[in-house]
């Protein structure tokens, strides 16, 4: 049988995080940089498992495990945020939240 | 053996006396002061005079009675204990300080009773009484160091004590910095002596010199820097400054610190260290010669000075010069004689000048006294006596102590014909400016407004010690009147055993009995004729003429104007040294070195700080999306520098 070699999956993460990367950067609407924000996760989640898989190890699944539980937790406390800012604001653009600054 | 046992008794009294009025005295009603500070400093006298009588009983090979507190500082090799020392010359000092000073403790309550600062006065005065007998008792020269530090701080005090006063705050410092110039010297001493001796005790130090021959250029410096000490200390050319304007401070203070005991510490220090001096023919030498030309020196100056402080402090560094002509000269013995019977005479000149001031009314220039005689009974008569010992006519203390000294200068092991005769012209000139004091405040007619100034005499506690002085200084010297006087001369074989190396060094010049007395007889009779000299002109000028020294002044108007202005030593060190001293600290240490290199430096760090963080402060935008490109940035920078680490590791 044929096997995936582990570079195809790890080049496919490097494009998945540069993605990320960039909406990040670029993006105004914070729920998508939100969603830039878990594609990064996810990009670094794939490379963990392909690294257990192509060692053997299971160390690398476990990190995905707490990648996934910090994610959850992450996103509920960050749609509370963001909850919060549309409501005072009205708006959803990253560029008008920017008071906490020297 | 309870005090010999238990020497620290004689140091805790006094100092307990100074915490106790210091702390608490300040609310306290003036007797109970007195009672502090008397009381403590009358115990420490018995205490002492309770030492002496253990002290005698003890036999030659015990002394001298070291006794070993702790462990003061243990660094490497250099270890300091805290460590007394009873001796002869000791015992002697002791019993002077601590008696004088007991006398000037009940002088003050008088002379005092006015002036604020009652408490403080007196806890000063126990300090320094403290201080002074922990100088005497120490036996080691680090523990001495700490005493005649100790003095030089109360002496600070003391002059400065109506410190509201510009002149008197500045005495006070002038005092204090130019000793400082002398313990540098005496600082530097110590180590050398260190260095050579390994040892900073007097017993180890004094038997290993004795042991083993000591290079004598190394003891010459060690000599020589000590002396510098004892040159500012006991106020000898050229540090002499400091002493006339110490007057500054109240009388007794004068008579106690400036005349009787901590000005005599020079002295006794150069006495202590005999075994070294006696083996540094040059160091004896510039002793003997600092210590007879500031006796002429300053003998000159008195001649002409008008305030009878003044007068009395240029007589106080002339005897002083006296003092260390007899140890330069090898007569160390007649040299802590004329300490002691100086301390009697000359304490109680200043006692009985604090008794007409107080009596005038504080008026301190001897132009406007005269007369006072009839009206001051006691303190004239004291006074008197005071005089005729400091002018050395028999049979008072001053004769006996002086003509020694003269004696050894002129036939002693190390004698000096030019260093006689100039101590024989300084004793003309003695005799002169003192009946000169004597007749102007106690002759002729009164000079002050008599409407005015109500002359009363002293109360009962200033004339008691005044009566108790007089007559040390009548008996003070018959029991160490010579042999030929048909005395014993208790005192030089009682000081022997301190001595003994010295003497053995530099042996008495041999001279058959009969020679020696014509001798004696022919030099004390030279003195004797000489101070008459000087009480006869005195009188010619103040009371057979006076108008004669306004006549001479102005007939020899420069040598006068020269005298009158203190041959212009407070000019000249005002212009060579304090002015470029200024000068240097104002326009360069302080404008350069601090203001611009220190303060620069500080300054110039935060200036850096606070304009570097200025910017980066500017990256914080507040922008969320920025920081996440910096840290994009970052990591990549991160990458990039792991990468190239890892292919140089791997290549």
């Amino acid at each position: 049988m044929s096997v995936v070699p582990i570079s195809y999956y790890l080049v496919l993460s490097a494009i998945l995080f540069g993605l990320g990367v960039i909406a990040f950067v670029f993006k105004h609407n914070i729920i998508t940089i939100y969603m830039a924000i878990e594609l990064m996760l996810n990009a670094v989640n794939l490379a963990f498992v392909a690294f257990a898989r192509a060692y053997n190890q299971l160390d690398g699944l476990v990190f995905v495990f707490f990648v996934i539980v910090v994610a959850a937790a992450e996103s509920a406390v960050g749609l509370a945020i963001i909850l919060t800012i549309a409501q005072n604001r009205q708006s959803l653009n990253v560029e008008r939240v920017n008071q906490l600054k020297f | 053996m309870l005090l010999l046992n238990h020497l620290w008794i004689i140091l805790a009294l006094p100092l307990a006396g100074a915490a106790i009025n210091g702390l608490f005295g300040k609310n306290w009603p003036k007797r109970a002061v007195n009672s502090v500070a008397i009381g403590s400093v009358s115990l420490a006298f018995v205490a002492v005079a309770e030492l002496v009588r253990e002290f005698v009983q003890l036999s030659p090979c015990q002394t001298p009675w070291v006794k070993n507190y702790f462990p003061w500082i243990i660094a490497g090799p250099f270890r300091v204990d805290f460590a007394l020392q009873v001796d002869q010359l000791s015992i002697v000092m002791m019993l002077t300080v601590s008696f004088v000073g007991m006398l000037i403790h009940i002088y003050s309550t008088g002379y005092m009773e006015h002036e604020g600062g009652y408490y403080r006065f007196f806890s000063y005065l126990n300090l320094f009484m403290f201080f002074m007998l922990t100088l005497v008792l120490a036996a080691n020269i680090v523990v001495m160091f700490v005493g005649w530090e100790g003095v030089g701080l109360c002496s600070y005090l003391l002059i400065g004590f109506w410190f509201l006063k510009k002149s008197a705050a500045d005495a006070g410092k002038k005092a204090f910095i130019v000793t400082r110039i002398g313990d540098f010297g005496f600082t530097v001493g110590i180590l050398l002596l260190f260095w050579t001796f390994r040892s900073v005790d007097f017993a180890t130090i004094f038997s290993k010199v004795a042991e083993n021959p000591t290079d004598v250029g190394v003891l010459t410096s060690i000599c020589l820097l000590l002396f510098a000490g004892a040159i500012g200390k006991s106020a000898q050319l050229p540090l002499y400054v400091w002493l006339p304007d110490a007057m500054e401070g109240p009388t007794p203070v004068s008579a106690l610190i400036h005349a009787a005991t901590m000005v005599t510490a020079g002295v006794y220090m150069v006495a202590r260290m005999n075994p070294l001096f006696s083996r540094a023919p040059i160091a004896m030498f510039a002793v003997a010669i600092v210590g007879t030309i500031t006796a002429f020196y300053s003998a000159t100056i008195g001649l002409v000075q008008t305030d009878i402080k003044k007068v009395l402090a240029y007589s106080t560094v002339s005897q002083l010069g006296y003092m260390f002509l007899g140890c330069g000269v090898g007569a160390y013995a007649a040299g802590i004689f004329h300490l002691m019977t100086h301390a009697f005479f000359k304490g109680l000149l200043f006692l009985a000048a604090g008794s007409v001031i107080h009596a005038v009314g504080g008026d301190q220039d001897m132009r406007h006294m005269g007369g006072l005689r009839k009206k001051i009974p006691v303190t004239f008569w004291t006074m008197f006596i005071a005089t005729l010992a400091i002018t050395g006519f028999p049979p008072f203390a001053g004769f006996f102590s002086k003509d020694e000294i003269l004696y050894s200068a002129y036939a002693g092991p190390l004698a000096n014909k030019v260093l006689y005769a100039l101590g024989l012209s300084a004793a003309l000139l003695t005799s002169f400016y003192m009946f000169r004091l004597v007749f102007l405040t106690f002759f002729g007619s009164p000079r002050y407004d008599e409407q005015k100034v109500h002359v009363h005499e002293s109360p009962k506690n200033m004339l008691a010690p005044l009566v108790i002085l007089a007559i040390l200084s009548t008996i003070g010297g018959w029991f160490a009147a010579p042999k030929f006087w048909g005395g014993q001369d208790y005192f030089h074989n009682f000081l022997g055993p301190v001595f003994a190396q010295a003497d053995k060094l530099a042996p008495a010049v041999e001279m058959s009995e009969e020679a020696a007395h014509t001798l004696e007889w022919q030099l004390s009779g030279v003195a004797v004729i000489v101070a008459g000299i000087g009480l006869i002109v005195a009188w010619w000028f103040y009371i057979r003429q006076p108008k004669a020294p306004e006549a001479l002044a102005k007939s020899l108007h420069g040598p006068y104007t020269l005298l009158l202005n203190k041959y212009y030593g407070d000019e000249i060190y005002l212009a060579l040294i304090v002015r470029p001293l200024l000068w240097l600290s104002t326009n360069v240490l302080w404008r350069v070195v601090d203001e611009g290199m220190i303060d620069g430096t500080v300054n110039g760090a935060a200036h850096v700080a606070r304009e570097a963080g200025g910017e980066l402060r500017k990256l914080q935008s507040g922008n969320a999306r920025s920081y996440a490109a910096w840290v994009v940035i970052g990591a990549v920078g991160v990458t990039v520098l792991l990468l190239g680490i890892w292919t140089r590791v791997v290549h």
